[in-house]
């Protein structure tokens, strides 16, 4: 599960001047429908963009395993437990997946997957806004592999055609797994939806609490809310298709009339569907309190990077038993 | 020997029944417990792909440990469900050390979760694993000895994994063999219980159901021997008791209120 993070405070990346030949020869390429691999010619630009999406890719993966397992030892049959585990094993090989396609990519740089762990832990490596929120109750484990995963499979299958071949062969056994997930987290839903008042009462209150999340999922839908956005270049270099907007539109098209049937609300009156115009008409979430929740200041975020820090100290003596000749001797 | 081929035949002899039954809980608690541990460690693994190879075992395990519970939804027991939830700590008939906590802290707050502990536990678990499913894959209740083939395909991997962990850290730094060390000290007066088979012993061989506890236990002792570098002089002990005895610890306790939370929040519910 993952999505890309538009965050407000990316650094700007210093010009780089390209050898224009070899850059007109590379667009040809990815305008051609033909894949880049990791030891091709790449403009400056391409790989960086790619680095920072990819590692914010897996890195998502891998946080976003934690809120789930915050329910998988508790999850209430032996069927679900066995769901639930066999979905938060995918995530953490969606995350190991991704940060091999990363790490190709950074080796230029001389930077490898310690490197994204130290950036995640000092905050310079960002994940996504969903994984910063809380997991109050079971439906939360739902929510988490309906809408949560279900976006996911929104922004990535908007990217299963992208330009760079080692992520998008990645992405196609990631989306495959996705579908499981989401369909995990629908027979949870359901469940849910048909049970007992204090199920319902569990289910509606985890929708309201998770909403403005899963409108914050797709980024804002232009540079101007918070300052800067990779989409443009995103979609130039052909790594994704549709804008963070379009993404969301898709999104409320296919959930809401899904929400409503099950007999739920979402926490916004004035969400309709405009024919004229031919979108959802909904309440913009805070989006200063996303360009918040993505700089590590979510209600869980230092709870969950707090994990990753605890793990990665406490094995200190693995790592170094397992490479003996890098210590110090 | 006499095969028994289903759970009715089963049933038609009380003494063959009760050890049996008594056999399957003690299988399926022991694979729910290691698997409800491992399943606490997700995230906190030393790699990335420890973690992908962890998990993948722990879930393989609690598969395992559904299909003994199911197996006792057959022999009239109750739900598999009720079985894995319900039962009170003097039900329960895991190994004792099987159900120790990782380490300090909760899983989801502060988990200062021991490594070695997880290599040594999981290694000594899986080995006598390994020779208990052999053992029992000729059994003469054929549904379990069915079990026991499907459980080995995947187990074999399973031991692998935590073989090649006892090997590399043992002959790694100086800090690694004294934790794993330390670790398989404090193993050696912990597992007896595991390697047992509880009250029901000499009815279970009676019926065939599995091999003499003694047949197990030096098996077991053998094969460890094999790997690890300093086995302990000490004789093999059971420091808090026998789990197969119903007798259990606070840490269990701590397990069952866990993963029991949502199940009891509403029981009339369907989840």
């Amino acid at each position: 599960m993952y999505n890309y993070v538009e965050d407000g405070d990316s650094k700007t990346t210093a010009y780089v001047e390209e050898d224009q030949e070899k850059y007109e020869q590379f667009m040809a390429r990815i305008e051609a429908g033909e894949k880049i691999e990791a030891d091709d010619w790449m403009p400056t630009e391409y790989r960086q963009a790619l680095i920072k999406l990819i590692s914010m890719h897996g890195i998502s993966e891998i946080m976003g395993a934690l809120p789930e397992k915050e329910w998988t030892p508790k999850a209430p049959t032996l069927r679900r437990k066995l769901g639930i585990m066999a979905k938060v094993q995918d995530e953490m090989g969606h995350g190991q997946l991704l940060l091999r396609v990363a790490e190709d990519l950074m080796k230029p740089y001389g930077k490898t997957r310690e490197n994204l762990m130290e950036d995640l832990l000092n905050g310079d490596l960002k994940f996504h806004n969903v994984f910063h929120m809380p997991t109050k109750t079971w439906a939360d484990a739902g929510m988490v592999g309906w809408l949560v995963d279900g976006a996911a499979i929104m922004s990535q299958t908007n990217m299963l055609d992208a330009s760079y071949g080692p992520y998008q062969r990645a992405l196609q056994r990631i989306c495959q797994e996705e579908v499981f997930h989401a369909q995990h987290g629908e027979a949870i839903i359901m469940a849910l939806a048909e049970g007992t008042d204090y199920q319902r009462e569990i289910l509606q209150e985890s929708l309201n609490r998770w909403w403005p999340a899963l409108l914050m999922f797709f980024g804002p839908s232009s540079a101007a809310t918070t300052g800067s956005s990779k989409q443009d270049i995103m979609i130039k270099y052909r790594v994704r298709k549709s804008t963070n907007e379009e993404l969301r539109q898709a999104f409320l098209d296919k959930y809401l009339p899904r929400v409503f049937s099950l007999g739920l609300t979402v926490p916004d009156e004035t969400v309709h569907y405009d024919e004229k115009e031919g979108k959802w008409i909904y309440q913009q979430p805070d989006w200063n309190e996303f360009k918040q929740i993505i700089r590590n200041k979510g209600p869980r975020s230092k709870e969950r990077l707090r994990l990753r820090e605890i793990a990665y100290e406490n094995n200190r003596w693995v790592r170094q038993a397992l490479v003996p000749e890098t210590i110090g001797s | 020997m006499t095969v028994v081929e289903n759970a009715e035949q089963a049933k038609k002899d009380p003494s063959y029944l009760k050890a049996l039954t008594e056999l399957v809980y003690q299988l399926a608690d022991d694979d729910f417990i290691i698997s409800f541990r491992g399943a606490e460690w997700l995230g906190l693994a030393p790699h990335i792909e420890e973690d992908v190879a962890f998990s993948s075992i722990t879930q393989n395990t609690m598969g395992h440990a559904v299909m003994f519970y199911e197996l006792l939804e057959e022999l009239g027991e109750g739900n598999a469900d009720v079985l894995a939830h319900e039962r009170t700590l003097e039900q329960r008939r895991n190994g004792i050390y099987l159900e120790k906590r990782n380490g300090e802290g909760a899983y989801h707050e502060e988990p200062y979760y021991d490594w070695a502990l997880a290599v040594v536990r999981n290694y000594f678990y899986e080995t006598f694993k390994k020779i208990k499913m052999e053992a029992i894959s000729t059994s003469s209740y054929k549904p379990l000895a069915n079990v026991a083939s499907k459980a080995l395909m995947e187990q074999t991997y399973h031991l692998a994994h935590w073989k090649m962990w006892m090997n590399q850290l043992q002959h790694a730094t100086e800090d690694a063999r004294e934790r794993i060390n330390s670790r398989i000290e404090e193993a050696w007066s912990e597992f007896e219980d595991v390697l047992e088979l509880g009250s029901y012993a000499n009815d279970m061989l009676k019926h065939q159901l599995i091999s003499s506890e003694d047949y197990l236990k030096e098996a077991w002792l053998k094969e460890v021997g094999v790997n690890i570098a300093n086995p302990p002089e000490s004789p093999l002990g059971k420091k808090y008791g026998s789990g197969r005895n119903g007798v259990h610890t606070a840490d269990l306790k701590q397990a069952l209120q866990t993963f029991a939370e949502v199940y009891n929040s509403d029981k009339k519910a369907v989840w």
